[in-house]
């Protein structure tokens, strides 16, 4: 990247992370150690009731994977993002975000009280005044869920490895709001929760 | 018929009561039932079920779409959640014995009976914009109505707003995966008279919108009325078929039952 770069952090592992970006600029994800969920939200910065829809992005683009030249549609289908480059094969959309909740039935009661992806999110949005409304269907990039043949799907071993990494353009100013995955009872962090580094660059 | 003065626009008016269409509520609803409206091509209705409730939706001439949100309507904040719903039941298709699951790890609705099994968790609503990109226009208005704006026409009536109308799912259109993740669209039109019997597991707010799918390539905007019928029913005993039909079902049960524990 030969862009400024206008801000660089590691993200720790199962830590929530915001970022406000400008139209123009670039997100860079890195997975650190590889094979690590990042699960991303994004909404528009001047109206956050339009925001990521995974539905309208899959309906526009007509496959369940984000891939180099997916753009992110917001509910309003508008282009939020673009992925300007990625050396991931593919990233999900499908799969949602890990919760209290639903890690009780996907895995029994004993991870009630584990943290989880919908507790950062609910974290990092409330800073904006955002809360559970405005919970949606997210992005897990660096996470790996196929569907077979028969319609069976599940988040199996992830595809990604250190230091791969994605750039996200943004089309339009946002603010972002990220939980670096803390779930440890499938194989979305390799059962190791990791550091992300976040690259933000402008022209 | 004068319609100049107060009187005659009376009389102008009620002379029109007891006009029957294809596309209108049955008041009252025929016996046995609680709720009988048959959803117009474009159209949308939204309905308060209690616990126990069954909702059946016919696809009466064989083309209908229905975009369906739903919310717990004691705390709507809890609602449907797709991503849930498919990855916790390891399924990328709805069908007979299958669950809604809302973001609270609970089962909002169980399917009893699918006569259509084309369903689709992945492309949601089709919006303004998706609409003029294929019709040249998409308001609500206009004559190519919407699925999410018919939304927020129905969430609005509830109480809530944009912020609400989450990601839905579409019944009566199916949407395969193929092996590169490829969404292939199976839209009929189906043979006429196709249903899907819910049962509700909780209080629920159910808003459903028939507008064509989101990626029906058609390139004429083309969906037909669906019928919605609901019934009272006993609320689910614990030696339900759906109930234990697999360990995270039961979770999600268990998770209402202690929810309803008061």
């Amino acid at each position: 990247m030969s862009a400024t770069v206008l801000h660089d952090e590691i993200v720790p592992a199962r830590a929530p992370w915001t970022q406000t970006l400008y139209a123009g600029q670039t997100l860079r994800i890195v997975d650190l150690e590889g094979n690590q969920a990042v699960d991303f939200l994004v909404y528009a910065a001047d109206d956050d009731a339009e925001r990521y829809d995974a539905q309208a992005t899959i309906a526009a683009q007509g496959n369940l994977f984000l891939r180099t030249g997916s753009i992110l549609r917001s509910n309003e289908g508008r282009s939020m993002m673009t992925v300007a480059a990625t050396n991931v094969d593919y990233h999900d959309t499908i799969g949602g975000a890990c919760s209290c909740e639903s890690n009780t039935l996907r895995y029994g009661h004993h991870t009630k009280s584990q943290h989880a992806c919908v507790e950062n999110f609910l974290v990092g949005n409330a800073r904006f005044g955002r809360g559970k409304r405005d919970m949606v269907s997210n992005i897990n990039w660096f996470m790996n869920v196929p569907v077979e043949p028969d319609g069976t799907l599940g988040i199996v071993d992830g595809i990604s490895a250190p230091g791969l990494f994605v750039d996200l353009k943004a089309e339009m100013d946002l603010v972002v709001v990220v939980s670096n995955c803390p779930q440890i009872n499938n194989p979305c962090n390799g059962f190791n929760p990791t550091p992300v580094r976040m690259i933000v660059t402008g022209p | 018929m004068s319609t100049a003065d107060p009187k005659g626009a009376q009389a102008h008016a009620r002379a029109q009561g007891g006009t029957r269409v294809e596309a209108m509520p049955t008041l009252p609803a025929p016996d046995g039932l609680i709720w009988e409206e048959t959803i117009a091509c474009g159209g949308y209705a939204t309905r308060r079920l209690s616990r126990g409730a069954r909702l059946k939706l016919t696809d009466v001439a064989g083309d209908a779409c229905v975009s369906m949100l739903v919310f717990n309507a004691e705390m709507p904040t809890e609602r449907l959640n797709v991503a849930d719903t498919a990855k916790v039941q390891w399924s990328a298709y709805l069908g007979a014995g299958k669950l809604l699951l809302s973001d609270m790890g609970r089962a909002l609705a169980s399917i009893l009976e699918d006569g259509a099994e084309t369903h689709d968790l992945f492309c949601g609503a089709s919006s303004e914009a998706s609409n003029a990109a294929r019709y040249g226009d998409g308001a609500n208005f206009g004559a190519h109505p919407n699925a999410r704006d018919r939304f927020l026409l129905g969430v609005a009536k509830h109480g809530l707003g944009r912020r609400d109308v989450h990601p839905c799912v579409n019944l009566f259109k199916a949407v395969r995966i193929a092996a590169d993740g490829a969404t292939v669209f199976e839209g009929g039109p189906f043979r006429p008279g196709r249903s899907l019997t819910l049962r509700a597991e909780m209080e629920l707010i159910v808003v459903l919108a028939n507008c064509p799918h989101v990626i029906d390539p058609r390139p004429a905007w083309t969906v037909t009325p669906v019928k919605a019928q609901a019934w009272r029913g006993p609320i689910t005993p614990t030696d339900d078929s759906i109930r234990n039909g697999a360990p995270e079902a039961l979770r999600a049960f268990l998770n209402v039952e202690d929810y309803f524990a008061r």
